[in-house]
């Protein structure tokens, strides 16, 4: 079937690999301007502190320091979200987490803008400060934010169908209590902003802003700017140079972003910050620590009758996208498996620590660790092998979940079918040595939200296209590559629509000046929503370049083709007898370039096409050339909008969950697990993705291996650690992700069930596969060794907990003695972080710098 | 700090550089000389974005003191596109899907070609312990072994040819 595609459906490298092989490629820390100067953040060092006074007189006058910034610089609030604009850029009378952003310094290098920073003077009163969130919802008094009673930042309550019926009906139920501990993202480029004014040439005062950002949403940027700095959107220029991934860490208004704008504007020079990979951790916006208790009834022959979930996620201290998560947790219980009764209870609380927010999997991932684990439970229970029950639970589509999701294209049953016949699943599930085992998984995800966080009307994605008479295509996208393959994708859709060549093909993308609004990469959005738009932006150019040859070649547009760089007449059409074979525009046709007669040269590809006569065929270029002469450059505009149809129900919160189409993913994981040190080793996962159509195979297996890896990252090792708000393991090696030694072979299949709404067919590939991951390790445990985990990420501690309670055996505290988060073994992590106070305890052998920083402790 | 005087030799080409004695390689590259192929991703040698070569070791070159590589052949990424065009390795990362956001590739590129100067022929566990010493967040490093395998056979065609 893609055969029948020249480009779509072709492994293709990246348009911009070679940049990122050859390190020529700019990263926003790689820049520099001439006069620019380095900004430092100073954080807070208490977890929950009122500020009572912030002196910064003394790191003033310091030699080198051009200005510092304080939360009075710029005092609007902002947030991602329109319903939680909870955050300063720097902080204004609280301090709400370790790490908060007090002040910053701007210099003329990274050095002078350190020592600054120690100069500067708070005082803080310090308050109550809550870390647990269920500790955190029962608070009285000193609450986090005074308009969140109870530091519920939201709660939903949603009834779809009749629950208690349906629990009433079911043979077996389960119930259990899950916990999926809180990961980052670690993007392995720290965040940095680089911010410059011009000088208005009128008013010879500051004018605008250009601001380069690892951004993964430059509209959202732009318009927090202009929310802060109360700037007009339109004296702001956000441009995105490559980013180092994002997986969602950038995928909202970091402050840092906004304080290198304000540190500009005080400095009146270009200032840029990039953070240390300490200040990455802090700045956080990971998944949340979630707490699902989980209840599942099924008939005995597997029938999913009724599910039950409360669902409480640590938020932190701030909104962030946490809204929107804690939606995603209970609408995503809908739309994989034909579930008829429903009841979710949903807390999104705040605590003392860094706010999360969105990340790979947004809301989906715990949720499905849950559910498909309790799932394998009840499976074993009623004696229904896992793949089976799975197959008895699926939706019937195109149909609508019972909360409101409308599902078309549903490729899960091959997914299911393939991992099963590809991993050997019914040959070898149970059949393998002791201490080894199986164990499946499905999930899916969103194609991009239907319903946008900024309620409006307006198209989630514009694009234009440019032709002119070189014939070189240029596609102008607001959509942000970050490593996804976002830019090629844009081209490849270009290239196969107008039928030419990939190489003719040129993206500009993310520049507020130059390109349309696109609200950016997040939710996999991208490839569906941007990619519908260029294919008919794409579309539209073609119209005009169509209009133009068949005029020359003599025949209707309809007969036209456009491949391989040729513009070609089907063979068998009818050749119209046109009185005028001509190039000559019609008066209305000529609307455009106002065509001045003899402006084409003698000699020039029209004018040897006019004397031949009509053709078959003409290339691209001679086609492209022709319609320009009846239009000047060509230029074609085209956007998307989700239907009506898929934006989901009427009740409170229907807005989040709904996508135009979802994808789909089974996994069968194959484990290990050493009974004497409760060691996981994850050997080989088989991963099918339904992603509609893989425009490009390499970049589609690229994600589900992707996906698949971070997945298994965050089922074994990967886990932040709290002591009191300090984290305890900022840092690459502590985070524990997982480099090549311990990561699986990842076979990935890719099932292709053509979206009637995506582009050539295609869904999204880039977080769907995450969420399976963790319950097929779970599930594979399960079947190697006989335990089943409530809690992830599987360390050997936990594994061995669970080993000794299955065979009764007095639990082991392996780390008593040895726990680094005890208080008299604490180790304060101070050297790259810029703390200003007493802060917690050193330990006696700490080897950092010892001397209080002048300015004295408070 | 008051700086000194040093001459480093990189990519084959000598550099007079006033540095302070405590500034770091990386800083020394991609400061004073402008080569920002090599990246920073952490601080303290856990994430290899900033891998260089120095005298045909894969060294980190965060950890590392500008001043003393004094004397010794430094080679960036920059310094690895043969004679303006991609070295087979680096066309094989983009062809495998071996680069997805590309921070790391650099820190990558340059462990691989240490790797396999020493060791031509490397097994799939040799290419991973080697591998172990660079942190990539996009790929889950699979697609890099196939890489990896297809620069080495495009190596070897290229060598039988000549």
């Amino acid at each position: 079937m893609s055969s029948h595609f020249s480009i779509i459906g072709k492994p293709t490298a990246m348009i911009d690999a070679a940049e990122k092989t050859t390190g020529a490629g700019k990263y926003t820390d790689d820049l520099s301007l001439p006069g620019m100067l380095i900004g430092k953040i100073l954080h807070s060092p208490y977890p929950h502190a009122r500020i009572k006074r912030i002196d910064t007189s003394r790191a003033e006058k310091l030699d080198g320091v051009v200005a510092v910034a304080v939360g009075t610089d710029a005092p609007n609030p902002f947030g991602i979200l329109p319903v939680g604009h909870d955050e300063h850029a720097l902080a204004l009378d609280k301090v709400r987490y370790v790490g908060d952003n007090v002040a910053c310094v701007a210099a003329i290098s990274e050095a002078i803008a350190e020592k600054a920073i120690e100069l500067i003077d708070v005082e803080y009163e310090l308050l109550p400060a809550y870390f647990d969130p269920e500790e955190s919802m029962k608070a009285q008094a000193d609450l986090i934010h005074d308009n969140k009673p109870g530091n519920l930042e939201k709660d939903y309550h949603h009834v779809f169908g009749d629950p208690d019926r349906g629990f009433a009906e079911a043979d077996e139920i389960a119930e259990a209590r899950f916990i999926a501990n809180e990961v980052t993202h670690a993007a392995m480029e720290p965040h940095s902003t680089l911010a410059s004014f011009e000088l208005d040439p009128h008013t010879g005062k500051l004018g605008r802003l250009t601001v380069w950002s690892s951004t993964q949403v430059p509209y959202y940027l732009q318009h927090k700017l202009s929310l802060v700095l109360e700037m007009p959107m339109q004296q702001i220029r956000v441009i995105k140079p490559l980013v180092g991934g994002g997986f969602g860490g950038k995928s909202e208004v970091i402050p840092l972003e906004i304080i290198a704008a304000i540190a500009a504007r005080k400095a009146k020079a270009p200032v840029k910050i990039t953070y240390t990979r300490e200040e990455v951790f802090w700045a956080h916006r990971g998944r949340p620590r979630t707490i699902v208790d989980l209840k599942t009834g099924v008939k005995n022959d597997g029938r999913i009758t009724a599910v039950k979930a409360r669902v409480v996620q640590d938020g932190g201290a701030y909104c962030s996208y946490g809204v929107v998560t804690i939606l995603y947790s209970g609408a995503l219980l809908g739309a994989l498996y034909d579930i008829p009764n429903i009841q979710y209870d949903g807390y999104r609380v705040l605590t003392n620590k860094p706010a999360c927010g969105a990340m790979r999997g947004h809301g989906t991932v715990n949720v499905r660790f849950a559910f498909e684990t309790q799932l394998d439970e009840l499976a074993a229970k009623i004696g229904v092998d896992p793949a089976e029950i799975r197959q008895r639970n699926l939706l019937k589509p195109p149909c609508i979940t019972v909360n409101g999701l409308r599902v078309q294209s549903y490729g899960l049953p091959e997914c299911i079918e393939k991992t099963v016949s590809r991993s050997g699943w019914s040959e070898r599930r149970g059949k393998l040595p002791k201490g080894r085992g199986l164990g499946m998984a499905c999930s899916h995800y969103v194609s991009g939200a239907a319903n946008s966080i900024i309620r409006s009307d307006m198209p989630h994605s514009t694009v234009n296209i440019k032709i002119d008479r070189d014939g070189g295509v240029v596609v102008y996208t607001g959509a942000s590559e970050i490593g996804q393959g976002s830019d090629t994708m844009t081209a490849q859709i270009a290239a196969e629509t107008l039928g030419c060549s990939l190489s003719r093909v040129r993206v500009i993308a993310a520049d507020t000046d130059l390109t349309p609004i696109d609200i950016g990469s997040y939710s996999s959005r991208v490839t569906f929503m941007a990619g519908n738009a260029t294919l008919r932006a794409a579309s539209e150019v073609k119209k005009l370049i169509a209009a133009a040859a068949a005029k020359k070649m003599g025949c209707g547009v309809e007969a036209l083709i456009f491949r391989g760089g040729q513009v070609l007449k089907k063979a068998g059409s009818p050749t119209l007898d046109l009185a005028d074979r001509s190039v000559r525009p019609t008066p209305a046709e000529a609307s455009v370039s106002g065509r001045v007669e003899g402006q084409i040269l003698r000699g020039s590809l029209q004018q040897k096409r006019k004397e031949e006569g009509p053709k078959d065929s003409m290339t691209f270029e001679e086609a492209v050339v022709a319609a320009i002469d009846f239009h000047g450059a060509l230029t074609g505009t085209g956007s998307y909008a989700p239907p009506l149809e898929a934006r989901g129900g009427k009740h409170k919160g229907a807005g989040v969950g709904p996508s135009p189409a979802y994808s789909y993913s089974a996994q069968v994981a194959e484990v290990s697990v050493d009974e004497d040190t409760g060691e996981v080793t994850v050997h080989k996962v088989w991963a099918a993705h339904d992603c509609g159509r893989a425009l490009n195979p390499v970049s589609v297996e690229g994600q589900i291996i992707g996906s698949v890896w971070m997945g298994m990252g965050q089922a074994l090792t990967e886990e932040l650690v709290w002591k009191d708000g300090m984290l305890m393991n900022p840092g690459l090696l502590e985070y524990r992700s997982p480099s090549a030694v311990e990561s699986p072979a990842v076979e990935p299949i890719i099932v292709e069930s053509i979206d009637p709404e995506g582009p050539f067919g295609a869904k999204e590939c880039s977080e769907g596969s995450l969420a399976a991951t963790i319950p097929a390790i779970a599930n594979a445990i399960y079947d190697a060794v006989g335990i089943r985990l409530h809690e992830s990420p599987f360390t050997p501690e936990r594994v061995l907990a669970a080993l000794r309670a299955k065979k009764k055996a007095k639990s082991l505290n392996l780390t008593e003695g040895v726990d680094p988060t005890a208080p008299d073994r604490f180790r304060e992590h101070g050297g790259a972080l810029c703390f200003k106070g007493k802060g917690p305890e050193r330990h006696a052998q700490d080897p950092s710098p010892r001397e209080v920083p002048a300015g004295g402790a408070d | 700090m008051k700086k000194e005087l040093i001459s480093l030799r990189v990519n084959g080409r000598t550099h007079e550089l006033a540095i302070e004695p405590s500034a770091l390689l990386l800083d020394a590259l991609r400061l004073d000389l402008q080569l920002t192929g090599s990246k920073r991703g952490c601080d303290d040698s856990s994430c290899g974005a900033c891998t260089v070569q120095v005298d045909g070791v894969a060294m980190m070159s965060c950890t590392l003191l500008a001043a003393s590589c004094e004397g010794q052949e430094i080679t960036t990424i920059e310094g690895v596109s043969e004679h303006g065009s991609l070295a087979a390795i680096q066309k094989a990362y983009g062809d495998w899907g071996g680069a997805q956001c590309g921070y790391c590739t650099p820190g990558f590129i340059m462990t691989v070609k240490s790797l396999l100067a020493e060791n031509p022929d490397p097994t799939e566990n040799d290419i991973r312990a080697a591998l172990s010493s660079n942190l990539c967040r996009c790929t889950g490093y699979n697609q890099m072994y196939e890489a990896i395998r297809s620069a080495i056979a495009a190596e070897r065609e290229g060598m039988a040819a000549k």
